[in-house]
């Protein structure tokens, strides 16, 4: 099909290339395949396996639970400063982890820092902008005057939530399922920090065999399982999502929470932003402190050359922007065909594109290395590779935002369209994408902020002349003394508030642009 | 609305068609005529001064350029994944512990710089594959506010630290994934010998924290780095870090907080070398002689804070009265380090953290 060709070129020269690249060198002696038996069937192998799954399921339930209610109040309702709370809630999703964990072990009680639990409550932290955005984007997409009618007829809360809510919202859950699932299975800063020594999934042990042991052969077996299971996540998800898919556009605009239910949602957002927001707000008050006191030095400092960089942390802000912007571009114009490919039923291209999500972020880069090594693609030391990197992280959020709802959408519309004589193309142009505009606008500043937080694959590819935002931070918290820690954290606070203004943007030019 | 949206996926197209562009353009940039530049391939803890860097390319008329990827291990790692068809053309940051893989891997081209000669003689015949540029020793950090308050001595010897009064007080770094940690336990080695591991039991019982990294032990944990949240006062960390608190102060202070404690010192001594296939070559090696003169030198006790390797490289003023110099650190020859680190670190593993 014409349309997927672009996202299927994108994928096999970014992804499948470097990766076929790394796992002929790990696994390919002399010519013959060394199949690592021994590592696939090591107990220690299958210790690590369970303990990454176990970790990402339960994070994935938490995260949902935690998530719920927060998309219910702010997909269903509009009270003041909701578009404030809708970009909030992105912040914590672009942070770098080292910086989460960092704000996480000054906040937790000491027991309770280093165990399990601080891995689960940052996962949750991290993913709940995932189901937020996800699913809320879809149920504000619901028509409410079913709940209306189920209580007409007689239906309780917990039935229409059973019977009606539930079913109805299945197949976004199941996207927001799979892409958190995802990340906590691979999840790689939250674990290496808060889980200290103690605990190792698949995704930190292909790390430390590949980058710091440089034992390919061990790395790519893991690697292996890793990839099969986040193939088997992804194929299950899918079929999921189109066994549950199917539901029809609302027609009102979203209504003031009245009486006890006003109670509820303001009970709901304020508790959950209160937890959202105390992290950061712990990064903030250290931003200011200045010795003893507080101050604005360390943002003043911002503008001052240090030999931490070879520019000025400035500098690092305006180069996330420009990387962000490209990365953001090209996430989109992949995506967006992407997505209408998948919409219409194309199974395969669903999964190949969940899967940057779920590759190892290490063997990835290692991959990166290896194939890009030579003209016309010699991109090793090129600023192209990093914004190809945050892409290639980006597009499935654009997908995962626009699949629901182009599913979701009337086909009758296009039908008609072309019934009328419209070309495909004009279809396209003048019924599909506008019809699109909000969960466009959605997918754009997700994929624009989550390039902006990209961390481990731009690390591999990154000039050390072209710093990003996150780059930076972690240089900064690299280096001894109070000024650097101070300048980090100043940097975070840059971080938040750029992705608030993206958040809030996207969504004004929305509803400026909507009806 | 449709306009909006039908602009905006055209904007989208329109900048993937230029960064496809620039990509193309990157590649096609690439062959041909003498090289304008030379890529110092390096660890994230590389720094140098801007007016430096900027010296070097009026000086040889090449671009300096810089990749940074991980740690001293790391960077290894990777220059040994493309050996042959490398990232760039001088490798940097290669210490006494991952040398022997250096010089085995068939990394690197000889160079024998003849700045050699103006080195001090501890470091003026090293391995032909590699220069040594710096010097940088691992030593225990004390918070002395804190020592002073509790009316406690600090500990003076590694010894000490198995003593019940500096119960729960020191946090070390993981030898497996941080140079400093391994640092340290090799300075338990080259000090206590086949005793080590009884020495880190002793440790182990006496309540040692240790954390994956420099960062998270030094401004997390350690009590005595500015701004830090941390309850430890005693820190693996380097010679040069109480220098580091002075000059990164908030607010200016005359002395240190803290200290670093002269016995136990492990010397960590990096190399430069000359990347097999490099496509600079001379650039490579107008590099390595740069990086020995006297204005790179000096600049390295405030861009790194590691000490110069140059005969006669004043120290600057900060270092001199807030910094130590050892003048007997512990060390180990690099091969004999080499056949034994995993051993080590597996033996290590099973005392410390099981």
């Amino acid at each position: 099909m014409a349309t997927a060709a672009l996202p299927l070129a994108f994928l096999a020269v970014f992804f499948a290339w470097p990766l076929v690249a790394i796992f002929r060198r790990s696994l390919v002696v002399d010519g013959a395949l060394d199949v690592p038996v021994d590592v696939l069937t090591a107990s220690s192998t299958w210790d690590v396996a369970w303990f990454t799954l176990w970790q990402a399921t339960v994070s994935t339930i938490l995260t949902l639970v935690a998530g719920l209610p927060f998309a219910w109040a702010l997909a269903r309702f509009s009270f003041p400063g909701r578009s404030m709370v809708e970009a909030l809630v992105l912040v914590p999703f672009v942070l770098p982890t080292i910086v989460v964990a960092t704000a996480f072990i000054a906040l937790l009680p000491d027991g309770v820092e280093r165990s399990v639990w601080a891995i689960l409550l940052a996962h949750v932290f991290f993913n709940v902008a995932v189901v937020v955005r996800v699913v809320g984007a879809f149920w504000a997409g619901l028509d409410e005057r079913l709940w209306d009618a189920a209580a007409t007829l007689g239906a309780g809360p917990l039935e229409r939530w059973r019977r009606l809510t539930l079913p109805l919202l299945a197949p976004a859950l199941a996207s927001a399922a799979s892409i958190v699932f995802l990340f906590c299975f691979t999840s790689f800063g939250v674990i290496v920090v808060l889980g200290g020594v103690r605990y190792s999934t698949l995704e930190t042990e292909i790390y430390n065999q590949a980058v710091r042991l440089f034992d390919l052969r061990t790395a790519a077996a893991l690697a292996l399982i890793q990839l099969a299971a986040v193939v088997a996540v992804v194929v299950v998800s899918g079929v999921l999502e189109r066994r549950l898919g199917g539901a029809r556009r609302r027609g009102r605009a979203a209504p003031r929470p009245t009486g006890r239910r006003a109670g509820v949602v303001a009970a709901v957002v304020a508790l959950s932003l209160g937890l959202l927001v105390l992290p950061p707000l712990a990064l903030v008050v250290r931003s200011l402190q200045v010795g003893s006191g507080y101050g604005t030095d360390h943002f003043a400092a911002l503008f001052d050359a240090t030999p931490a960089l070879l520019v000025t942390p400035w500098h690092a802000v305006l180069n996330s922007l420009l990387f962000a912007t490209v990365a953001a571009a090209i996430a989109l114009a992949v995506g967006v065909p992407a997505a209408i490919s998948v919409a219409r039923g194309s199974r395969g291209l669903d999964a190949l594109l969940m899967l940057p999500l779920g590759a190892s972020a290490a063997m990835l880069g290692f991959g990166f290395l290896l194939a890009f090594a030579d003209p016309p693609l010699d991109l090793r030391s090129s600023l192209a590779i990093v914004p190809l990197a945050q892409a290639l992280v980006a597009t499935p959020f654009v997908v995962r935002s626009l699949v629901p709802a182009l599913r979701a959408r009337d086909e009758r519309l296009p039908e008609a369209a072309a019934v009328l004589g419209a070309t495909p193309a004009q279809v396209r142009r003048e019924i599909e994408l506008p019809l699109l505009a909000r969960p466009l606008a959605v997918a754009a500043g997700l994929a624009f902020a989550v390039a902006l937080g990209e961390f481990g694959a731009t690390v591999f590819v990154v000039r050390a002349d072209w710093p990003t935002l996150p780059v930076a931070i972690f240089r900064f918290l690299g280096r001894p003394g109070a000024d650097n820690v101070g300048t980090a954290m100043a940097l975070c606070v840059v971080l938040m508030a750029l992705v608030t203004v993206v958040a809030l943007v996207s969504q004004r030019a929305v509803r400026h642009g909507s009806r | 609305m449709r306009a909006l949206a039908t602009l905006c996926y055209k904007v989208a197209l329109g900048l993937t068609v230029m960064a496809g562009a620039a990509v193309l353009g990157a590649g096609c940039g690439g062959g041909g005529s003498e090289p304008t530049d030379v890529v110092l391939v390096t660890h994230d803890s590389f720094a140098i001064s801007k007016g430096v860097k900027a010296a070097f390319e009026r000086e040889s008329g090449l671009e300096l350029r810089i990749l940074q990827g991980g740690d001293a291990n790391e960077t290894l790692n990777k220059a040994l994944l493309t050996a042959g068809d490398p990232q760039g053309d001088v490798i940097f940051g290669i210490d006494d512990s991952i040398l022997s893989r250096a010089l085995q891997g068939d990394l690197l081209e000889e160079y024998r710089s003849p700045e050699l000669a103006s080195l001090q003689p501890d470091f003026s015949s090293p391995d032909p594959h590699v220069t040594p540029i710096d010097h940088g020793e691992v030593c225990l950090n004390v918070d002395r506010g804190w020592f002073a308050s509790h009316r406690i001595a600090p500990p003076k010897t590694l010894d000490d630290l198995v003593r019940s009064r500096y119960r729960n007080l020191l946090v070390v770094e993981n030898p497996a994934t941080s140079s400093p940690g391994l640092a340290f336990l090799l300075a338990t080695i080259a000090t206590f010998g086949d005793r080590w591991e009884t020495y880190w039991r002793a440790l182990r019982a006496n309540g040692v924290l240790v954390v994956d990294g420099w960062e998270e032990a030094y401004t997390q944990q350690f009590s005595g780095a500015a701004g830090s949240p941390g309850k430890r006062p005693i820190v693996v960390s380097y010679a040069s870090s109480p220098a580091a608190e002075v000059i990164y102060a908030s607010k200016p202070i005359e002395r240190a907080p803290t200290a670093a404690i002269e016995n136990g010192c492990y010397r960590q001594v990096e190399y430069a070398g000359v990347l097999r296939g490099a496509h600079n070559e001379k650039g490579a090696h107008e590099l390595i002689d740069f990086m020995l003169s006297r204005r790179f030198q000096a600049d390295v006790p405030t861009s790194m804070f590691v000490y110069p390797v140059r005969a006669g490289v004043p120290l600057p003023e900060t270092f001199v009265r807030n910094a130590i110099v050892p003048e007997h650190p512990l060390s180990l020859p690099p091969h004999e380090i080499d056949a034994n680190r995993d051993r080590w670190l597996a033996t290590w593993t099973d005392i410390v953290v099981r």
